[in-house]
This record gives C-alpha cells, structure tokens and sequence, in this order.
C-alpha cells in the first residue's frame, strides 16, 4: 500500500512546473543535499498541502463532490417520471453527466472562460442524462440528453483549466495564478461565499439561566424538509415542541407514543441508574398519569389531537399522531415498518441532556464552538437549487405528458423525448438566475436566501483570494451579542484570528486558515457496519437497563449502539482510518462527560492535517521530508502512509497537539505541522505579524485587500469595469512563507521605499507622509485605472438596428473637435486621448424603432453617442467588438488613465498604518544620509507608540539588512529573521545596528541632532485617490422637485450646509450668511402671495379673491412653497400673514 | 568652540557653526576673502567619467550644501519630454513607454541646446536650436535559425528586447553639422526600454529638450550628488591588548591601527562609516570619542553620463555665482 505513493510516475510531479520552486527548499539555502531537521522542515508538509489541494480547496472539492457525486443521487431520489393518466408509461433517469457524453471519452468543447468574461457570456457545460422510457409497449433507453447548462466552477474536474499546463492556460488566456473557484455568469465573475451554519441533525443543549429554561433542540435536515424539534423544560417539567405540534407535549407521553410504554423503561432510557437524574426526572410521570394515558395508542390519539395539518382528506387522530412521530417529529431518522424504537431511543437521549443540564448547568453547549457548525459551499447551496430546478423540470414535464397523453385518439404514439427538450431551458436560466443575483429561493424549504454570491473582487489578486476563503455568518448583523464575534479558542487553525473586518460584520465574516479543509459528505452506511464489526452492540438489541451504562456511539448524532471499551473501539478505529481503509475525512472522539463516541461523516466540518505522534516521537521522520523534497512524496502519501492525518475540530478537542517538536511529551497524540497557519491568506503578507498589536493585523487585512498592485498575469488582456494596476510593482523585500506559497511574490501590489521616520515640514501630521517628488518622477507609486464601457448595438423587431457612424469633419476635412479620438468607423482609436467631452463611441438608435415592419419609411437615425465626462482625460487601451450570447452585437471600450501619486494619495505599509500624502517635497529638500540616499518616504514617528507595531519596525530593520546583504530576508509569522542576525549584518555594513543612521539636513546641509531610523519598508497604494473624489461646484444641476441643488460627486452635487452648521451660523448670528446659504443659493422661488387671503397666487393674480389687488412679491424657499402646497391638498391652509418690515 | 559635530551614543551635538559675526563678543568672525583663499582647500580623490570624490575643506556648510543642491536640481541637462507615438502594438502603454525613455540619460552637451520659450505657439516651439530628435522604430520578428527547444525569447525573436541603444539620433537642420562629432547617444546604451513579441512594433519620435532637476528628475545630470563629513575619532585614553583588537573590528577597515605597543591608534579615519558600534560597548566608554570634521566635506558626485561629474560641478559653482550676482544687482541688496 505504501508504495503506491512512491511509485507514483514522474511525469505528474514535473507537470507543473509553476510549484516547483515551493517544493524546493528555499528556506534559509538549504540544498537537497543538506541534512534533514525534522524540526525546521516539517513545514515543507504545507507546500506540498497546497500543491495538491490549492488555496481554494474547499470550493474545488465541494462543486467536484456535487457533480460526481450528489447529482447522481439526486438523479436516484427523483428518477421516476409516472403519468396520471397512463398506468403504463414510466420514464427513468438512469445516469447524468456534465461536461461529456457517454459516447465520446473526451470532454466536449466548453468556450474557455477568459472568451465568456469578454463576451458576457456563462462558463458553463451541458448536462446530459440517458432515459430510459415507455413508447407505446416498447422500452426505449435514450442517451445523452441534454437537459440543460450547468454553470462551472472554474479549476473544477469540469473545467477546462483542470491540469492545464502553464502554456496551455497561457493560450487561452487564463492567469495560471489564479485560485479559481468561482463561476463566470453573463460574464461577471461571481463567488458563492461559504455559509456558516449551526450543525444539523446534531442535538444542541442551551441553558436559560434567567428564566430557568433548559432546552435540547435538533434541526432536522432531510432532502425534503427542514424542521426543528425541542425538547424543553417548563415548570421544572420536560415536554417536547414542534413547530407541527399545537402546544408543548410531556416528554412521558411522546416516549409512550414511540412504544416505550413502561414508565420504569421510560426511567431506564432517559435516566439510567443515577439516583440524582431520577429525582429530577420522576415529576414528569405525574402529568401524564393525571391524563390517564397509558398505552401508545392513547398517547397517539393525543399527539394526533394536537397537530396542526393542512391536509386534503381528514385522517383519524391516531393515524394523525402515527404521522406525526413517524415523519414530522426528529424527521432526520426514517421509521421503518411503524418502529418507532430508534426514535424513541433519540428523544430519550435528548431528554437525558436536558436532565444532565437541569443536574449541573455546565452540561449544556456551546453554539459558537466551531465544532458545532458546519460550513455550506458551492457544491451544497448548488445541489440544492439543482434538486428543486429539476424537480420543477419534472414537474413540467409529467404535466406536458399527461396533457398529450389525456387526448384519446392520438395519431402516432407518443414519444416522450420529444417534449423533455421544451423545458431544456427552465435548469439553464434557473441556475444562471440564482448565481448571478445571488438569491437562493427553494420551493420545497420555502428557502429565501438573498446575497449569496458575490462579484469577485478584482482590485487586487489578493482581494481575490481573500474572497475566495471568506465566510459569511447567517447571524444577523442588526444584533448586538458578542458571542457569535468573539474569536473562538476553537478557531485555532481553522479560521483565521486576524482577518475579519471592522465594523457591522466584526466577527461574523471570518476567513478560513492557510490548511484548513472542508468535508463533504461521506456514506454512513459502511461505516455503521465497521462499528459493529468493532463491537459496537446494536442499539435495537441493547435492552435499556443496560443502555447507559456502557459508552454510547453516535454516528452523526444518531444513537447508533453501546460498546464497553471505548477507548480500545476509538484508537481500533482511527488505525483503521490512518490505514486508509476509511476516508481520511471521518473523526471520531469521545465525551466524557456523556459517555458517548461521536463519529462524523457528514459534509462542512472544518478539519486540518496534523502530524501523527506515536510513543512520543514524531511519526514524520527526515527520510519522508527527504523523499518529499525531491518528489518522492506528495502529500497524500503522508496520509496513505499514516504519518499525516485529518482531524476536525472535535476530534482535534480530543487529542494532545504538541506546537514544537520539543514540546512533544509522552501524552502527547499530534504534532503541529506550522504554526503559522493559524492565519489566513490575507494575514499571512504581514512580516512579524506577532510582534504586531492584534486589531493593526486586522486593519491590515482590510486594507491588503484595497492595494493597488498586479492583478493577474492576464490582466491586460481583462476587460473589467474597474481596474487599478500598479505600474512598478515589487515584491516585497521582508517576505513571509505564506508570500511565496500564495504567490504574492509573483503578483505584488506595493513598493519597497526607504523610509525615514522623522517629522518634517509639519505636512505630516496625523499620519501625513512626505512623499519625495524625484522617486514619483521616477516611478514611485504610479499607478493605472483602467475603466470599461459597454454598448449594445440593439436589434429591433422591425428589422432596423442601432449603428455606429463615422466621425463628422469641418471644412478643412479634419474631424471636428467632439469626433476627434474616433476613426473611420466611429469608434474611439486606440491609443488617442479623450477629453472631457469627446466622443468614443459614435453610436445612432433607429427612431422608427417602434414602428410595425408594413408600415416602415427610410429609417431615420438620431445620435447618441457615448461622452467622456472626467475632469482627466484618458486613452483608448482596447476597443472590443464581438457578439454576445443572445446574437446582439456588443461593443467594450476600455479607457486608460495613469496616475502619478499627488497629495491626498492613500498609502499604507503592511502594518495596518495608514496615511495620506501630505506633501511631496523635493530631492534636495531631503535629508540625505553619507551614502546620499534620500529617503522616498517620510513617516511621523508618532504613528509608533499608539499602534504598537513592532513589526513594523523590524520589517525595516530586516528589509535593511537584506538590501546590505543582498538577500531578501523573512517576517513570517513565529518565525522569520531573527533580529540578532539582522543587526549583525548592519554592523557589518558599517551601519548601526539600531537601523538609525546620522542624517544631514537638505535644507541647511548640517546634520540632524538626532539619529534617523532609516530604511526600506515595504509600502501599498491603495485605491482611495483624490482624483476620484475631488469634487467642487459653483453652479449646477438641480433636484427636479424640490429644486434645491443635487447631492453627491456622480450629480454634480453641492456641499450641504447642514443642521450642525446651520446651528453655528444661527449662535454667531451671521442671519445674512444663513439666508444666502439657505435660501438664495439654494432653492430661491419667487411667489405672488395674497395679502388677503393669505395663500399664494400666479401671474399677480389671486385665484382664491379673484383679485389682484393685494398681491405682494416675495421670496421664499421652493421648498417652503412646497410645503405649503402639500398641506393644502390635506386641507389645511396655511396663510401668510404679511406686514412691512419698518412701520411706517 | 570646535568645529567637530560630537557623535554620541544617541544624539548628535554642534551640528551648527558659530562663526559669524555678532556671536561672540570678542571675536569678529567676518568673513574675509583673504582668510578664506589661505584655508579653503580641495582635495581630489578620485575622479572619472562618471563619479567623483573630492574634499572640500575649511567652507561653511551653507555653500557646500548649496553646490550640492546645484547639482541636484539647477544644472540643465537634457531629456526626452515630449514622446510621438505612430504606432505602438506592444504590452507596454503608451505613457509608461514615454515615462522610461524620458528617463533615460542622454549623452548631449547641454550647452549646444538653447531654452525653449513655452510662449510661442507649439508649430515653432521646437527648433533645430532647442531640440533633439529621437526615433525608436522597431518590430519584433521570429528567428527562423533559432534552435528547436529553445524556450529564451533573446534567441527565438529578433528586437525581443528593446534596450536605451535602439533609439536613434535623428539630426534636423544644422544639428549635421554640430552633432557630427558627437552624435546623441543613450549614455547607458544597455537599459531596457520594452519587450516585444512576434508581429508587436513600436514605432515614435520623442524631442529631447533642456530642462532642470528641479522640474523632474530625468532633467537631474546626477544619479546623486551628496557629501558627507569627514569624520573624527579621538581616542583619549590608550587602548591595548585584547581590547584594542575588539576596537579594530568595531570600525570599517583599516581605521584603526595597532601600534608596535599594542595600542590602538587611529590610522585613517576617512574611511570609517562612523557606525557607532563601539559606542555601544560599555569598555570603551570614556575612552574614544567620535566626531565628525564640520567644514570638512567629502563630496561624491555620480553622474548620469551626460557631463562629467567635474563639469557638473563648475556647473553649480557657476549658477551659485550668477546668483550671487543676481542678488548683488537685486534693488533690494541696494
């Protein structure tokens, strides 16, 4: 078995070749040749990890399990098409495929994704199904049908960059950096972000400590309802609730229903032997017998007096309370032959935890403990619209068949192929609607879910991937508990603690550790019968006297048999697991507290891989970490082999996990294979991130996000609505491993400046830099926007059509002033420049476009060209003319702008600091060192005691060093340089080893009194420039109601005087100011008021007198007027009563 | 007072001079030319095309930093402004194409160019007078003798690469004639401007004009001009033994010498980096003292490769000098 890892033929490992520098050693030099220490290397166990997983694992493994796997069990629940009318006719759906037919091995052609982001098109496959149904008396099997598109996630088994070589992506254009993940839909790149849910079909045990309420409560999840069962305690009593049940039911009389009739049974289950639980539980027997019932029929007939049911025919209230128990309490468990048994055993078991909760509080659990969630991707929220779509699709179809089939006398036999195709259309659309406006609606939960996908983030490849491994919560965000946002002791190395954002969603949206991994689903069934080939004793032999005395088993919350030997049952079977014999994916541990062995197969439990530590030594020894460097291994064969295992964060509770390899003690199970893979991939660009103030870490996970830097390597072939690339971007002179293992490195957003941090020139204040203008001419943070806009030349149904003209000339030929960025073709030109103003797109709409074909006259053409409106000009970077899906012709036009960094200009290291440009000074302004280099940034050195961001600090001491000693040095997080060796190498250099540096001024030439800490630091522009915002009006567009002036930059908007200011102006006194600012250049109005009547009139005329003899001109504000008006429409009439100002 | 800057654990002490008239009671401290012509030495250490090294003693800091400053921002040289672009099919953009080749050195005496008046209406701005042509007219083509397998684009395309050489000097009017010794050349011929792919062409014009550091960096004639002091160490107590050969190690090399007594000396302070590190050793406290000489200068002048950095040092001497006299003719000095 072991060897089939080693064996593995070369040819995969060489493929491709972009991992191949991970898997090198580079960490510290160290050659193939070196000696191996375990200890320090370990950690090449997380390339490797990554290279057979990828950063976006998760998404990848969940849509692969959906299309392999969960479509063909969902193709088995509804595979039966029947017809009402016809007892003979049946179709079944036999097998479904995306992507390929059975006839051909190959995939079939699928346009390549970059082609539909161009095209606004959808990246997806057909689906094909093969049928098998009635035609007259024949059975007929049909294969390869197609019932519709799917949507593909890109990078998964179904998409055409799967194991595509670097050369093959580079052909069709796709950035071989890029995670994938995530589905193009009308041509928008959209994520399912992962959901966070509460576990299902788990029993959950909370406490109200207040009200005194203990309550268990499960969710059951079947592939047909969602419900949720309580059992709860009132009056120190236990009753059970449900949603379907009219009011709360004693515990005794639910367990009598389910056939457990005795009441000294019913003690058995629920109690055991402990005398403590008994006195707690003995009140419950009261109620019941107060109620006389007694035997199971007389509790059914209670229960089914008690539902509430819509149903068509009436049934008798025992048949109701039959159903009940049967289907809608605990609906997870399915009662077989009316043995109600199992169920009875799993009330009564969640009874138990109400009572252990009631005997000692600390019984209950936690719902934030992440073992207790269970993360929803792609594959799952996907399967899910696909069920109900094809359901719907089915639906149809037997209607369409009953119809055909209803008419007595048909011609030719019917064939039932014929009509699937009609509805080929509702799965496409369906799933293309949900995905790209992200709301979930299913019929058969009565789900309303909006906001799951997202338009993934391309401001920088980072945000990509940021996104990429986002989580979101189902918690609301309105509410004001702290529990769900605390960090979790839990989360440890499964989500990331740094990177969350600030503000509503602190906390909720979390983002998942640089190792983690997501289940999917696996069969239970093998798995039961392993556990009784272990010794677990069925639990429908158990008797229960016996039942709580031995350890209980639960496989995926369901009580499933006892065993003696718990401990001997669990380490039996996680050898088995170790050995491959089981998915690596199942976990098993033990609780103590209720003596139970909990195995989990389901899909969404977070887990990561640990090193497995036997008789206190690491089982990963220097011969595997070898054989991994030099491709010997890959990280699979570290599971096969059993050196390497999953755990979740259950079972993770349950073993003694050693951080260091000298931390490992006799006790312990598992060995940490990094620690820095506590963070995530966005923390992980942060160089000494634990010698940083925690919150600065979260800040610069925000901001990471906004830098301004490369996107892709494909990204001057994108066409996307905004794009900010950096001109010269670098890497990053501290780096981190994670840097290189999520290649950031390869695509950077930032720039190493050297930087001194002193205040100068008093422009740098509240975290102002100084920029200096010889590093902007020569490059210093320039950047580029490129900005995307879309035309669609329209068919209409008369056969006219939009068009694009030429360009119009003056009389000496040349185009006139609006048309002159436009060629021939009335197309903007690439490369010209287009001002505020100018045309680019000289388009014309027929204006006969509604007019009937009969009747149609020469088409007459009015012009609607697409302006450019920008207070900067831009050029033409890419005229794209091509035809979109629904054959009408569409035409993108991408503008470039390069920017040079002015004041105002947001930067920020990776430290979350900061700060805006506030002055750019010139070169010989500068303070110059003996070398005579000037700085390119200058920092106040007050963004230092408040933040706390020592790390900021050595990544300029070890930044320095690197660039002296020509190497680039690491910051990773617990690791990286070490301080001692950095400073060695200033000191070597002739420089301090304090990193400060005898500066002369630039301005008077002498030197500076105090040392200067100088040095490289790696800095990020980010998106926030002043061009964009800058905004100012003097005159200008107005609302067309109230006619005050219109609000905000994109209208042209004034800047408001507000209430506070108004305030201000009202205390000073300034009553001329407050008028002009108010009312004359705002909504002035001059009005005809009637000094009689006292309401307004028009034209000096009173229309209320019928004179205009009292007619007085004034002005007030239009808004005033207005008002006036709105009241008279509710009759009220408000008069103006006017009198002269100076009596006469 | 002295004329050393004291270089301490953590700070730096006298920065500033005190010899001017008024700070002392009993001393004149005028300036007197006279004086200054007896003290005022330059020493050169190392000169060449592109870098020089030179003393500059016993001048007040204010005239060092000025001639530093000079250099840095007032001496003209001339650089690529204005960039036509005919055709351009390569990744590069257009502006970022212009940015490069506007900051790249540009072998030409600025002294045979004329200012150009930014009144005059942009037909007769650019004459023969003020203005050099540049062209670049590449296009990228496949090798057809390229080796199969080979993966170096060098190799496999011709004009792959298109470095600061390939712009050509275009001579208008009289430009035959005066050029014709010294023909514009990129002073760094290896520079790379854009990389181009089979089928991509690059085609332009660019007009080189004079200008100033101060207007943009490319017009700067010097990668830097900067000085440094010359420093100072005095050992006030005799150092021996082990410990003098601790000291050795704590500056740059060759600083500090053993004598035939196994005491430290100091050989050539001019070299040290002035790092401090012996500052920080507890043993050595009140015995070494560093300082730095404050109105000795050592300069360092890097040039772009358009002057030789002694040109562009008579340069700022002479633009100080019409200054000065500027200033003397000034109404207000009057």
């Amino acid at each position: 078995m072991s060897t089939a890892g080693v064996m593995r033929p070369q040819a995969t490992v060489e493929k491709d070749s972009s991992f191949e520098p991970l898997l090198k050693p580079i960490y510290k030099g160290k050659k193939l040749t070196d000696e191996i220490n375990t200890a320090e290397d370990k950690w090449n166990l997380l390339p490797a990890f990554l290279k057979v997983k990828g950063l976006v694992k998760q998404h990848l493994d969940s849509f692969n399990y959906f299309v392999d796997t969960d479509l063909k069990k969902i193709i088995k629940a509804n595979e039966l098409i029947l017809s009402d009318v016809d007892p003979e006719f049946y179709l079944k759906y036999v097998d479904i495929r995306v992507g390929y037919k059975s006839s051909s091995s190959s995939k079939d052609y699928i346009v390549p994704p970059h082609e539909c982001r161009l095209r606004d098109m959808t990246y997806s496959a057909p689906v094909y199904v093969d049928i098998e149904y009635t035609r007259g008396r024949n059975i007929i099997m049909h294969r390869d049908v197609e019932i519709g598109r799917m949507p593909i996630m890109l990078r998964s088994n179904k998409c055409i960059l799967n194991g595509a070589s670097e050369a093959q992506m580079a052909k069709i254009n796709e950035c071989p950096l890029d995670p994938g993940g995530y589905f193009i839909v009308n041509g928008t790149e959209k994520v399912i972000l992962v959901q966070e849910q509460l576990s299902k079909n788990r029993i959950i045990v909370e406490a109200d400590e207040k009200k005194a309420i203990v309550q268990a409560s499960v969710t059951s999840s079947t592939h047909e309802r969602k419900s949720k069962t309580y059992v709860i305690t009132k009056n120190e009593k236990i009753y059970l609730k449900h949603n379907s049940i009219a009011e709360e039911v004693p515990i005794v009389l639910v367990l009598k229903a389910c056939g457990v009739v005795s009441d000294l049974e019913i003690m058995q289950l629920v109690c055991g032997n402990d005398s403590s639980y008994q006195d707690i539980f003995a009140i419950n027997f009261e109620e019941v017998a107060k109620m006389k019932i007694y035997t199971q029929q007389q509790a059914l007939e209670y229960i089914g007096s008690k539902v509430k049911t819509i149903r068509r025919q009436k049934l008798t209230t025992l048949q109701e309370g039959i159903e009940a128990i049967a289907t809608t309490v605990i609906a997870h468990l399915t009662v077989e032959a009316l043995d109600f048994r199992e169920k009875a055993l799993y009330i009564a078991v969640m009874t138990r935890r109400v009572v252990m909760a009631i005997q000692n509080p600390k019984m209950v659990d936690d719902r934030d403990y992440v073992g207790n969630k269970r993360l929803e991707l792609a594959g799952q929220l996907m399967s899910l619209l696909f069920e109900d779509l094809f359901k719907k699709f089915n639906n149809d179809f037997k209607a369409n068949i009953d119809k055909v089939l209803k008419k007595p006398n048909r011609a030719m036999e019917y064939d039932a192929l014929l009509s699937i195709n009609v509805h080929s259309n509702n799965i496409t659309s369906g799933l293309n609607r949900a995905i790209s406006t992200g709301n979930w609606s299913l019929k058969r939960f009565k789900m309303e879910r909006a906001g799951v996908t997202h338009v993934l983030s391309r401001l920088s490849y980072i945000s990509a991937l940021g996104m990429m491994t986002r989580i979101s919560s189902q918690f609301e965000k309105s509410r004001k508990v702290s529990g769900p946002r605390a960090l979790q002791p839990s989360q440890f190395g499964m989500l990331c603690t740094s990177d969350t954002p600030e503000g509503e969603a602190c906390g909720l949206v979390k983002n998942l550790a640089l190792m983690t991994h997501i289940t999917t689903d696996d069969e239970e069934e093998p798995i039961k019968k392993l556990c009784y080939l272990l010794g677990v004793e069925d639990i429908s032999v158990v008797d229960s006297d016996s039942l709580h005395l031995n350890y209980c088993v639960y496989l995926n919350g369901t009580i499933v048999g006892v065993i003696r030997f718990a401990t001997k049952f669990v380490s039996h079977f996680r050898s088995l697991r170790r050995s491959g014999k089981i998915s690596d994916f199942i976990s098993i541990y033990t609780n103590l507290h209720q003596k139970a062995v909990h195995i989990a197969t389901d899909g969404g439990r977070v887990c990561r891989p640990l090193i497995i530590v036997t008789g206190g030594e690491s089982r990963v020894k220097s011969e595997h970490l070898q054989q991994l460097l030099n491709g010997g291994l890959q990280f699979d064969d570290f599971l096969k082999l059993g050196l390497v295992e999953y755990l979740d964060v259950n079972e993770e509770n349950d073993s003694f996990i050693a951080l260091y390899e000298k931390n490992i003690e006799p006790r312990t199970t598992h060995l940490e294979i990094e620690p820095f893979t506590v963070l995530g991939a966005v923390a992980g660009l942060i160089p000494y991130p634990h010698h940083n103030q925690s919150p600065r870490n979260t800040y610069q996970c925000a901001m990471g996000k906004q830098a301004i830097g490369a996107i892709a390597y494909n990204q001057f072939k994108r066409i996307d609505t905004l794009l900010y690339l950096m001109i010269y971007p670098q890497q990053p002179m501290v780096k981190t491993k994670t840097i290189e293992l999520i290649d950031y490195d390869k695509i950077p957003a930032g720039q190493n400046a050297t930087v001194a941090v002193m205040s100068y020139s008093g422009y740098d204040i509240e975290d102002a830099l100084v920029l200096n203008k010889s590093s902007i001419d020569r490059g210093f943070g320039r950047c580029e926007t490129r900005r995307k806009l879309t035309t669609v030349l329209k068919r209409y149904p008369n056969h006219t059509q939009d068009m694009v003209g030429g360009m119009r000339v003056d009389e000496n030929g040349d185009p006139i002033w609006q048309h002159r960025a436009l060629g021939p073709d009335g197309l903007g030109e690439v490369g010209m420049k287009v001002e505020s103003g100018q045309i680019y797109v000289n388009k014309s709409v027929p204006t006969n476009a509604s007019d009937s074909v009969l009747t149609q006259t020469q088409a007459q053409y009015r012009e609607t060209p697409v302006v450019y409106r920008a207070p900067e000009p831009s050029h033409i970077d890419q005229v794209m003319m091509s035809v979109s899906e629904n054959d009408q012709a569409l035409i993108k036009v991408l503008l470039r702008q390069n920017r040079r960094p002015e004041l105002g200009d947001k930067f920020s290291s990776r430290h979350g600091q900061k700060g805006v440009c506030g002055i750019i000074v010139n070169h010989e302004d500068l303070p110059f060192n003996d070398q005579g280099i000037v700085p390119d940034i200058i920092m106040n050195p007050h963004g230092f005691p408040s933040r706390m961001t020592v790390g900021k600090m050595m990544e300029l001491l070890s930044g320095k060093a690197g660039v002296l000693n020509g190497t680039l040095e690491y910051g990773t997080c617990f690791g990286g340089s070490k301080l001692e060796d950095m400073t060695d190498i200033l000191i070597k250099n002739g420089f301090n080893y304090s990193g400060k540096d005898m500066l002369y001024s630039g301005i008077t030439g002498e030197c500076l009194q105090a040392y200067i800490f100088f040095g490289p630091i790696y800095y990020q522009k980010l998106k926030h420039m002043v061009l964009d915002k800058m905004h100012a009006r003097a005159r200008g567009p107005r609302a067309v109601l109230t006619r005050q002036p219109t609000e905000g930059r994109s209208r042209d908007g004034g800047l408001r005087l507000g209430e506070m200011e108004r305030d201000c102006v009202i205390a000073y006194g300034a009553s001329q100011l407050l008028l002009e600012r108010l009312m004359i250049s705002s909504d002035a109005f001059e009005v005809d008021v009637c000094n009689n009547c006292g309401l307004m009139g028009y034209s000096g005329w009173c229309t209320t007198c019928k004179s205009a003899e009292h007619i007085v001109k004034m002005t007030i504000p239009y808004a005033a007027k207005l008002l006036f008006q709105e009241l008279l429409s509710m009759n009220i009439a408000p008069r103006l009563k006017l009198e002269d100002v100076f009596e006469q | 007072m002295s004329n050393i800057v004291g270089i301490e654990y953590n700070r730096v002490t006298n920065t500033t001079s005190t010899d001017f008239p008024g700070f002392q009671k009993d001393e004149s401290a005028a300036w007197d030319v006279e004086d200054f012509k007896k003290s005022f030495d330059v020493k050169i250490t190392s000169l060449d095309e592109r870098e020089a090294n030179f003393d500059l003693m016993r001048i007040d800091t204010s005239i060092a930093n000025a001639f530093r400053r000079i250099m840095i921002s007032e001496v003209p040289s001339v650089a690529a402004e204005y960039v036509y672009f005919f055709n351009n099919t390569s990744v590069i953009q257009d502006e970022v194409l212009a940015h490069r080749i506007g900051l790249t050195p540009l072998k030409v005496d600025p002294d045979m160019l004329s200012w150009i008046d930014p009144s005059l209406p942009e037909a007769e701005k650019f004459t023969d007078e003020n203005t050099i042509v540049l062209s670049l007219n590449v296009k990228c083509t496949r090798n057809p003798d390229a080796p199969k397998n080979c993966t170096d684009p060098k190799i496999l395309y011709h004009n792959a690469h298109i470095y600061a050489r390939d712009l050509k000097f275009e001579p208008q009017g009289k430009q035959t004639n005066t050029f014709a010794k010294n023909p514009v050349v990129p002073a760094d011929p290896d520079i790379l401007l854009a990389k181009l792919r089979p089928g991509q062409e690059i085609s332009l014009r660019a007009h080189c004009v004079l200008g100033v550091g101060s207007d943009h960096a490319k017009f700067s004639p010097v990668s830097t001009a900067s000085y440094r002091l010359m420093p100072h160490i005095n050992i006030t107590q005799p150092i021996t033994g082990e410990s003098a050969k601790k000291l050795v190690g704590m500056f740059s090399p060759g600083v500090i010498d053993i004598d035939g007594n196994g005491a430290a000396y100091v050989k050539d302070a001019r070299h040290d980096t002035v790092s401090r590190e012996v500052l920080r050793h507890e043993e050595f406290e009140d015995k070494i003292k560093l300082g730095r000489v404050r109105d000795h200068f050592i300069f360092n002048v890097e040039s772009t490769g358009a002057m030789t950095p002694e040109e562009i040092f008579f340069k700022s001497v002479r633009i100080l000098k019409n200054k000065a006299e500027y200033l003397k003719n000034c109404p207000i000095s009057q």
